[in-house]
């Protein structure tokens, strides 16, 4: 890791005690940060400390109330976003938006296609300026491919590709690996240590602590809109950040309980979706926590959707608490107990523009009816209940949930399927883009609900979640289970080996 | 912003009564006509069938879906009520099988839209003309204008001495019944659901596909019950019955404020939409204005009662976008 030293480069980028008020909200309160050429700088801080805010002011999409905003030492008004484009500054987000039906060259030139004569596209020219602009990443993609069909993974490369075509000198990567399997973060990684040796400044922002320590030199973290820190990241503990972050000790993040374990309560058999996943065999007790690990795109996900019932599966069969459930028919794996919290909140978990009651309410439509109406007392005491035990942080529980913060809104997705009562609940990614604070409630949530005789699948490509939170781990590889893992034998060097089908089925 | 959301959702129901109102007002005051029970009971009359059709198109429409078939349904279910009676069936008989026959078309627009997985404007455009195709081949060019006068009575007469037709009544019965299954069952929870979004409904167990189906066939009933009214309202069973009627129920019900993408708007709000628009068409007749201009006034109400809702969403998304970009503090 290379720290400028202070007598080194001047800072490409700063900010200068930067303010930032929206109304009676002061999302940054005298906030400084530096940017060096060379660098790769982590931003940190929980949901809400102000890392969008400051994104957005380093981007020109926010202008501060007081401070400056340095660009090569020279104080600088970034007008919108095309000002800061224009100085040098690129934003990759987590999920990138390129024009599907649109190749690859094509997304990045957008608008701006070198030309030949009469104003036609010179083709040629733009393929061969995305290739080059490849080779220096050190990343194939064929620039001919289409932008659909692309794994987010690959489509961020394309958006790194397009900001270096515009000369960018500073890239800010906003939570840019939530989405990524372990292979490609690496190969993420690979393309940032590249460009930090090319001289460009990163500001990276993850949830992930160990991804900062492994490609990030400093760290500034944010708490309630104040900087409390800059500092060298070398001789730090994940700790230490967390302690900056929350402006307290963490309780334990993997806070898991011995729980002794009962009856099957789920079980799976011979389950195959042609094409997706092939004889998947395996049993949740009640108490327990079963990890199902594995690379994205392994099929865990849509084993979930399966056993649900939201897909169909072309055979095997399903037991909850020794009911055979229906093919395809989520309704009746919810009347025999089943939960599944799934792993798009936004698309799959939630109606965004519904209230927080009635979100909450969805899963409860027969139970809370009188006479074939809508009980709305009994409606709203029962999403109440549930929003207060979860500690859902909103203001009237009649807002839409799009007001809520993400991990207040996979809070609302928790509350919904746990109103329900469930003796099996499976969790998809439950902690995904969610602040460690949060995280660690939910999987106080989940050890709690296994103590009380929940039995919990819990799907994650967290590895360290996976190996703290679970009892026992399925690994799936390419559609099959490919290994079962005592706790006391669960590392991550032995569920990456099955997970990468290193090791025998 | 949620607040805003319900506040704004609230006004624009609020807005279209009250343009109702304004609407009334004016012409009691200066339309000549307007207000004499003859004319109330031809302005009532005449909007009845799309009020009836509206009622079922307002939960489709707001489970984000559409059945534009809805006129051709009436307009076969009309025909085939002619083509039977002139075979010599009775009216007991042939009135139960136009019903049946609406649950028919609505159940092939149900089926298509969800075993396929068929956009619903798309498929509904294609039964448009099919529907209306088989109603020219069941009845021809032929009008059926002898129905028993009773059935005709009830259709096209007053209460006594009254402006009220004699089937407002069932139109008020049926209103309840619609509103009660939007706005307090489980049932209209789900439809808004769907509507705002299919994925997550599918997720919470809601079964999606069913209800749809549920949706499409209950249009189709009211479609055909529509058609039969139409024919004895107007004493005249034509294929060509209710033509174009789709445009005017739509309008009304998207006029009334519901969300043409799902999820969003009020039985009320699309009732008030139906009335405004049908005092409008009657007012216009009276003025002496021309069939074709009113279809055009339909059309550009249409356009605004679309554009209407989404110009004030942008307008306080962009206000509530400055108040949301800012973080909420962590207690």
């Amino acid at each position: 890791m290379t720290h400028p030293s202070d007598a080194g480069p001047a800072p490409v980028l700063a900010l200068k005690d930067i303010s930032k008020s929206f109304g009676a909200v002061r999302a940054l309160r005298d906030v400084s940060l530096e940017l060096f050429p060379g660098e790769v700088h982590a931003l940190a801080g929980e949901n809400g400390a102000g890392k969008s805010t400051l994104i957005k002011t380093l981007a020109g999409v926010h202008r501060p109330d007081a401070g400056q905003v340095l660009l090569d030492g020279a104080p600088t008004v970034f007008h919108g976003p095309a000002d800061a484009r224009d100085a040098g500054i690129a934003v990759i987000y987590q999920e990138p938006t390129l024009f599907p039906d649109l190749s690859i060259a094509e997304n990045i030139f957008m608008g701006r296609q070198p030309r030949r004569a009469l104003g036609r596209i010179d083709h040629k020219a733009t393929r061969a300026a995305t290739a080059a602009l490849m080779k220096r990443l050190g990343v194939e993609l064929d620039p001919e491919r289409p932008a659909r069909g692309l794994s987010i993974a690959d489509q961020q490369i394309v958006e790194i590709a397009k900001a270096l075509s515009f000369d960018a000198r500073v890239l800010i990567m906003d939570e840019p690996t939530a989405a990524l399997t372990g292979s490609e973060v690496a190969r993420l990684f690979g393309v940032v240590r590249t460009l930090r040796e090319q001289g460009s400044a990163v500001l990276f922002i993850s949830h992930r602590l160990e991804e900062i320590f492994q490609i990030c030199g400093r760290v500034t973290t944010l708490r309630d809109g104040a900087l409390i820190s800059s500092e060298p990241l070398e001789g730090m503990t994940e700790d230490d950040l967390v302690r900056r972050m929350v402006g307290r000790d963490l309780d334990e993040l993997y806070p898991k309980q011995d729980v002794e374990a009962g009856e099957v309560a789920l079980s799976v058999r011979r389950l195959t979706r042609e094409g997706v996943f092939t004889d998947v065999s395996f049993e949740v007790r009640r108490g327990e926590i079963v990890g199902l690990a594995g690379l994205v795109g392994a099929g865990r996900t849509e084993v979930a959707r399966s056993v649900f019932g939201v897909d169909r599966w072309d055979a095997g069969e399903v037991e909850v608490e020794g009911r055979r459930l229906t093919n395809g028919a989520p309704s009746t794996a919810m009347a025999a107990g089943l939960a599944l919290v799934p792993e798009d909140r936004r698309a799959q978990g939630l109606v965004m523009d519904m209230s927080i009651e009635r979100n909450i309410g969805l899963t409860g439509l027969r139970a809370t009816v009188r006479a074939g109406l809508m009980d709305r007392g009994a409606e709203r005491s029962r999403s109440l209940d549930w929003a207060v035990r979860l500690q859902v942080k909103y203001a009237r529980i009649a807002d839409t949930v799009s007001t809520l913060s993400g991990g207040n809104q996979q809070k609302v997705v928790l509350a919904k399927w746990l109103a329900t009562g469930p003796k099996v609940l499976i969790v998809d990614e439950p902690t995904r883009g969610i602040d460690v604070g949060t995280k660690a409630e939910v999987h106080r949530l989940l050890s709690q609900l296994a103590a009380d005789g929940v039995a919990v699948l819990m799907i994650s490509s967290d590895l360290p979640e996976i190996l703290g939170m679970a009892d026992r781990v399925l690994v799936m590889h390419e559609g099959r289970l490919t290994a079962e893992i005592p706790r006391s034998e669960a590392t991550e060097e032995s569920v990456m080996a099955a997970a990468t089908g290193r090791a025998a089925a | 912003m949620a607040d805003s959301a319900l506040s704004r959702a609230v006004r624009w129901d609020t807005v279209v009564g009250a343009l109702l109102v304004v609407l009334l007002l004016f012409s009691f005051s200066f339309v000549d006509g307007f207000g004499n029970a003859l004319n109330l009971s031809f302005l009532i009359g005449n909007t009845l069938p799309i009020a009836l059709i509206a009622l079922p198109m307002t939960l489709l429409v707001v489970a984000g879906e559409i059945d534009l078939s809805v006129a051709s349904t009436a307009g076969l279910s009309g025909s085939v009520m002619g083509a039977l009676w002139n075979q010599g069936m009775a009216i007991e008989t042939i009135i139960p099988l136009c019903l049946v026959l609406g649950v028919v078309c609505g159940l092939v627009n149900g089926l298509l839209v969800t075993r396929l997985g068929l956009p619903s404007l798309a498929v509904t455009i294609g039964t448009l003309a099919a529907y209306r195709g088989i109603a020219q081949i069941v009845l021809g060019s032929d009008a059926v204008t002898d129905f028993p006068v009773q059935y005709q009575d009830f259709a096209a007469g007053r209460i006594g001495d009254t402006f009220v037709p004699r089937a407002f009544p069932l139109f008020l019965v049926l209103l309840a019944v619609a509103v009660v299954v939007l706005h307090a069952t489980p049932f209209g929870r789900s439809a808004f659901a769907i509507g705002a979004n299919e994925e997550a409904a599918r997720f919470a167990g809601i079964r999606v596909k069913r209800q749809k189906l549920l949706l499409f066939v209950a249009t189709g009933f009211m479609a055909s019950l529509t058609g039969v009214f139409w024919a004895l309202h107007y004493a005249s069973a034509r294929y060509d019955n209710a033509t174009g009627l789709e445009l005017s129920v739509v309008a009304a019900v998207l006029l009334g404020g519901i969300d043409f993408d799902g999820g969003k708007g009020t039985l009320g709000g699309a009732i008030a939409g139906v009335f405004l628009l049908g005092a409008l068409q009657n007012v216009m007749s009276l003025l002496n204005v021309s069939a074709q201009s009113q279809i055009v006034v339909t059309g550009v109400l249409l356009v605004v009662s679309v554009l209407g809702p989404r110009v004030g969403r942008q307008i306080s998304v962009a206000r509530a976008g400055r108040r949301a970009a800012a973080p909420t503090p962590v207690p």
